[in-house]
């Protein structure tokens, strides 16, 4: 007799199991979760930390002032800060400015803590989130624009 | 000529069909040891005689690492060690520092770290049912367990910034506050969840495949799951009340009710069924605070340059896979002179050739999978 009930509880509970799956076929679109991703772009936010990238204004100047307090706070060695001693003109005395901005984009793990460190909000996190290319030596990215300046409200 | 044949001694037949153990490799390159785990099979046919696990394929030394480092850049390697958990282990790290350092950390830091990390349990547990259900061969459940868990996700990339590797805590706080549609995100998502964690329970926990695969597989005495210092949904299906959140509460587990759901089974079917219970409980949690979250600063302002006073500091955890331990051992200087992390992973693996040997190379699939095993939180 047993063999006949497991038989009779097995079948039963497999048919539970595809009320649900049942339940997902016939109403397939209303819940549809799945994302047709090259045309279909994903919803992403605000905060979402894909890369660091170095904002510039429409006059080509950026806020960096060469501190290297990112440098520091970088666990990994991805940020490394090229910069050099110029005489300002007006004032006479030597002025730390930023030569290179180099961002190494395949050892970062997105961890925030450069943006935490900067003091003067030069440097953010972008959301752009494809980051894939063919040459490994594409990954190694110069922040700062050729050409670009320090923005003259920053002080040092 | 007639061949007699009746004096040729027939070899017996056992002698005839005699088995010989032999050894086979399960792994590095396996999808159901979920990463990079070798195990070292002894078998005699089908029965498992031995299980041996054999690490070291994702070592990255994050011990040593975090000599390196400062204490604000601890936390964020600790991500990459039960990535299921990444919170929890983030704020297992910050609680360490935040201890040696005599730090008061407001309500607010405290209630929402709770509320994340009961995210990231449940998180971690739908994916868990998931994969587990992939594993003895159902695949519908991994569809399942990824739609809810995308709704996770995706909280934790508005508020924190990443959908897996969070690094949302830091010593003294949390990095930012949280986004102003963190709390509707999440009644939605407690609202949604509590009407599909039943589907859970009606496409697997009563099929009859599944409770074949499952019920009286993997046996763990309670005696044993003390002995081999197994914590967390493993040791609680045995009967071992070893919740971290009841014995040494931390963060805002003090205020809110919630019950450890025991089985004393012992059984793979007894660890399915405290993951899902769990899963119930951090639902309950999660109510209960999300309606108070106390105003406040969302971090307490620390020094640059942390520098521990001279000591030893440890704290404990409860992760989604069971107790973590993280012990810091400073000399007063702006790096650790030593970081231990008690995983719980590793201790629930060494019971695997305890409740294996002597049951089918299938069976060690399943065992494995109620184990719940990530891989880079044993290596580290």
């Amino acid at each position: 007799m047993s063999y006949f009930s497991d038989i009779y509880h097995g079948i039963k509970s497999l048919l539970t199991g595809m009320t649900v799956t049942g339940k997902y076929f016939f109403n397939a679109r209303k819940e549809i979760i799945t994302n047709q991703y090259p045309e279909e772009r994903p919803e992403i936010f605000e905060r979402f930390r894909g890369e660091v990238v170095m904002p510039h204004d429409e006059n080509n100047y950026h806020r960096c002032t060469g501190c290297q307090s990112c440098e520091i706070a970088c666990p990994n060695g991805s940020i490394e800060i090229i910069w050099d001693r110029v005489v300002n003109p007006e004032t006479g005395k030597k002025v730390k400015i930023i030569d290179k901005h180099i961002y190494h984009y395949s050892m970062c793990t997105l961890c925030n803590l450069c943006i935490l460190a900067c003091p003067t909000d030069a440097i953010v996190m972008s959301n752009n989130y494809e980051g894939s290319v063919y040459d490994r030596t594409k990954l190694t990215k110069v922040l700062n624009k050729p050409g670009s300046k320090l923005h003259p409200e920053v002080k040092e | 000529m007639e061949i007699e044949t009746k004096n040729i001694k027939q070899p017996n037949l056992k002698d005839r069909f005699k088995t010989e153990e032999y050894m086979i490799n399960m792994g590095p390159q396996h999808p159901a040891t979920h990463g990079v785990l070798r195990l070292i099979l002894t078998i005699d046919g089908e029965i498992i005689k031995k299980v041996e696990p054999d690490l070291g394929y994702i070592h990255r030394s994050i011990e040593k690492m975090c000599e390196r480092d400062s204490y604000q850049q601890i936390v964020h390697l600790t991500d990459r060690m039960d990535y299921l958990s990444s919170h929890i282990n983030n704020e297992a790290v910050s609680l360490a520092v935040e201890k040696a350092l005599q730090l008061e950390i407001p309500d607010r830091v405290k209630v929402i770290r709770t509320i994340i990390a009961e995210l990231t349990r449940i998180a971690s547990h739908t994916l868990w049912w998931g994969v587990f259900g992939m594993d003895i061969g159902a695949l519908t459940t991994y569809f399942y367990g990824f739609r809810d868990r995308e709704m996770i996700n995706d909280i934790f990339e508005e508020t924190c910034g990443a959908r897996l590797t969070m690094n949302y805590n830091k010593p003294g706080g949390l990095m930012f506050d949280i986004h102003p549609n963190f709390v509707n995100r999440v009644k939605d998502f407690v609202a949604h969840f509590k009407t599909k964690l039943p589907e859970y329970d009606r496409l697997l926990t009563g099929n009859i495949i599944f409770q074949k695969r499952t019920k009286g597989i993997g046996f763990l005495t309670k005696e044993d799951a003390i002995s081999f210092g197994t914590t967390g949904p493993v040791s609680r299906g045995s009967g071992v009340a070893s919740d971290i959140r009841k014995i040494h509460p931390y963060s805002a587990y003090e205020r809110v009710d919630f019950k450890q759901p025991l089985y004393h089974e012992g059984d793979n079917l007894a660890r399915y069924k405290v993951r899902i219970d769990e899963m119930w409980e951090s639902l309950s949690i999660i109510e209960q605070l999300i309606d108070n979250i106390p105003e406040g600063d969302y971090q307490v302002p620390t020094k640059a340059v942390i520098k521990l006073p001279k000591g030893e500091y440890y704290q404990r955890v409860e992760t989604a896979r069971g107790e973590l331990g993280v012990y810091i051992n400073s000399e007063g200087n702006k790096n650790p002179y030593r970081v231990k992390f008690r995983s719980p992973g590793f201790s629930n693996l060494s019971v695997l050739n305890h409740i294996s040997v002597g049951s089918k190379i299938g069976d060690l699939v399943a065992i494995m999978a109620t184990l719940d095993l990530v891989i880079p939180d044993i290596d580290r």
